[in-house]
């Protein structure tokens, strides 16, 4: 296979859009895995929906995160598909909880809700940032994730307090995800730069409402928040799982097998 | 996305009153629509059944070979086009599942039969999607049959059937500009990419041509449906009107379709075409087509997984419906 990895400056700013695009689109690949094999046609539209949401946000976060990237020597820009298709697993930077492959819908369900629950607080709080491209792309989004958070939380209650068989299946979801949960609030220099500056939030600010948020539909679910503190992390920094390289090996295949092609 | 005229036989109407079927044929000589609550003649309620619900069966199947390529797209733009797409045929599949329920076919019912193998679907989808050039000579190809397959079905005489078609024939004309736009950004691309388009066109053509389902020569039964004006063109004639439509397409493409006997009549215009293999198209519908297997397996494996959810979600609505009468 011939290899035309891209080189990505990332000054904080790319970065940042990096991370958040990132997440959209790593999550909405996973969720187009399910297209044509949801458990009904409703959720098969339902879950379609949601994948296409998240790859409409990253398209729009990788067009922001080309703007603001310094041009290259050879006077090349990227785009989103050199984002999205010429980069390595190690310069992605996802959150882990994105990567995980969807296992049964109760999972992909408890993922969801468990992000959304993050991210909808997450992109309201940005429709007051200083910077009016990211206010503008965190409304349009908000719009988006309160649906999905909506959706997700009827599906978690619905499941949880449904059968003994789909209650224990959804709190082994929970218990498998939950370690996953804690790189969301994470944040680090280059972000407290941005948020010096007004033009992005603290992300550890949403995690008391998050908390309360997924505490509640839990309890209407009749399922038990996991005691376990443990939190695993590595994705924003690129140390991923072994999940996504393969992932990556199947979605960049053909525009890697044919460098400069247009599609 | 996509009815194919598979020619069953309907069932006699010996038993129907007849001052109550001359009636009913009035009606339909008159352009009336036939609505969920009007009588009708048992031998048109099954026939609209069958045929509704061999269209809904292939709009869900046909989710599956252009599902294959939704994570492998090749741009951003054509990732979030195919999701779309194949979102569309399973909001086909549900408007027309819908529209079954209103002649008494429970969708459950339905999806049972065409689990156990039992019910028809349109053989197209019964062949594989190699390459990405798939997803644009489908689009191009099996959406634009189906869209000369389903215009007229718009006029159908049965209302329900006929108000979802107007809102699936916008949707696959979207899809078939779509289809075209990739084979024109193929042909035009490098040699490699023009190479996998036309390959795409020499396996997607002739099957694309047998959607119309057999020569009128063989159909006997498509009578009945007529009278009924559920079926408005024979298979040949459109047949013929997508040859007539697609042969400049390809012109215009800069690729040759698969056929040496090809040619214009001078008299018609219409564009002539060779023999079609008809016993390569009664093996597909016999289930012996190359994907028959896999994808009928993928249904029942989707279906399977997820009864714990409708379960759940049965028994959960039950619940609700308890406590608020409580």
């Amino acid at each position: 296979m011939v290899t035309n990895t891209i080189s990505v400056s990332e000054t904080p700013q790319v970065l940042y859009a990096l991370r958040r695009a990132d997440d959209a689109l790593i999550l909405g690949h996973r969720l187009s895995e399910c297209c044509g094999h949801a458990p009904t046609l409703e959720e098969d539209m339902a879950l379609a929906n949601i994948g296409l949401d998240l790859i409409g946000q990253a398209r729009a976060l990788y067009a922001l995160a080309a703007l603001r990237e310094p041009s290259l020597e050879d006077g090349r820009a990227n785009t989103e598909d050199t984002y999205a298709y010429l980069r390595d697993v190690g310069q992605y930077r996802n959150l882990l909880l994105c990567e995980l492959p969807n296992g049964d819908f109760g999972r992909i369900i408890m993922r969801q809700f468990l992000y959304s629950a993050f991210i909808d607080p997450y992109w309201r709080a940005m429709m007051k940032s200083s910077d009016a491209q990211l206010a503008a792309i965190a409304e349009k989004a908000e719009k988006e994730t309160a649906y999905h958070l909506r959706y997700t939380s009827e599906w978690v209650i619905r499941l949880g307090d449904g059968t003994p068989k789909s209650h224990d299946r959804m709190q082994a979801a929970l218990e498998f995800l939950w370690s996953y949960t804690g790189e969301m609030f994470d944040t680090d220099e280059a972000e407290a730069m941005l948020q010096a500056e007004g033009m992005i939030i603290d992300a550890s600010a949403i995690h008391d409402g998050w908390r309360t948020t997924v505490q509640t539909i839990l309890d209407r679910a009749t399922l038990t928040l996991p005691q376990s503190a443990w939190m695993q992390k590595g994705g924003r920094s690129g140390r991923h799982s072994e999940h996504l390289g393969f992932l990556l090996a199947e979605m960049q295949q053909l525009p890697r097998s044919e460098p400069g092609a247009v599609w | 996305m996509y009815t194919q005229a598979l020619n069953d036989l309907p069932t006699p109407h010996n038993l129907e009153d007849a001052e109550k079927m001359a009636n009913f044929q009035t009606r339909i000589d008159s352009e009336d629509r036939i609505e969920a609550n009007d009588w009708m003649p048992e031998a048109y309620r099954r026939t609209l059944v069958r045929q509704i619900s061999q269209h809904a069966h292939s709009e869900i199947i046909g989710q599956l070979p252009e599902g294959a390529w939704i994570t492998r797209a090749p741009s951003l733009r054509r990732k979030a086009a195919l999701l779309a797409k194949v979102q569309d045929e399973c909001g086909h599949g549900l408007y027309l599942y819908a529209a079954a329920e209103t002649l008494n076919a429970s969708r459950e019912a339905l999806m049972d039969q065409l689990m156990e193998g039992k019910a028809k679907y349109s053989s197209i989808f019964n062949y594989p999607t190699m390459t990405w050039a798939d997803i644009g000579a489908i689009g191009w190809l099996v959406d634009g049959a189906a869209i000369m397959n389903q215009i007229p079905l718009c006029r159908c005489s049965y209302g329900p059937y006929a108000r979802a078609m107007i809102r699936v024939c916008k949707e696959e004309s979207f899809h078939q500009r779509q289809g075209f736009e990739i084979m024109m950004t193929l042909a035009k691309g490098s040699a490699r990419q023009k190479a996998m388009a036309q390959d795409a066109l020499n396996r997607w053509w002739w099957p694309s041509l047998m959607m119309f389902g057999p020569p009128d020569t063989d159909s006997q039964h498509s009578d009945q449906s007529t009278r009924w004006k559920i079926k408005r063109f024979s298979n040949d004639e459109l047949r013929q009107k997508f040859v007539d439509a697609t042969v400049p397409q390809a012109q215009f493409l800069g690729l040759t379709l698969p056929d040496p006997d090809l040619r214009q009549d001078e008299v018609t215009g219409n564009w002539m075409y060779g023999e079609i293999d008809w016993e390569e198209f009664k093996q597909v519908i016999a289930g012996n087509g190359p994907c028959n297997q896999d994808r009928l397996a993928s249904r029942r494996k989707a279906h399977e997984e997820g009864a714990w959810v409708r379960e759940a979600a049965a028994a959960y609505a039950a619940r609700q419906a308890s406590r608020h009468a409580a």
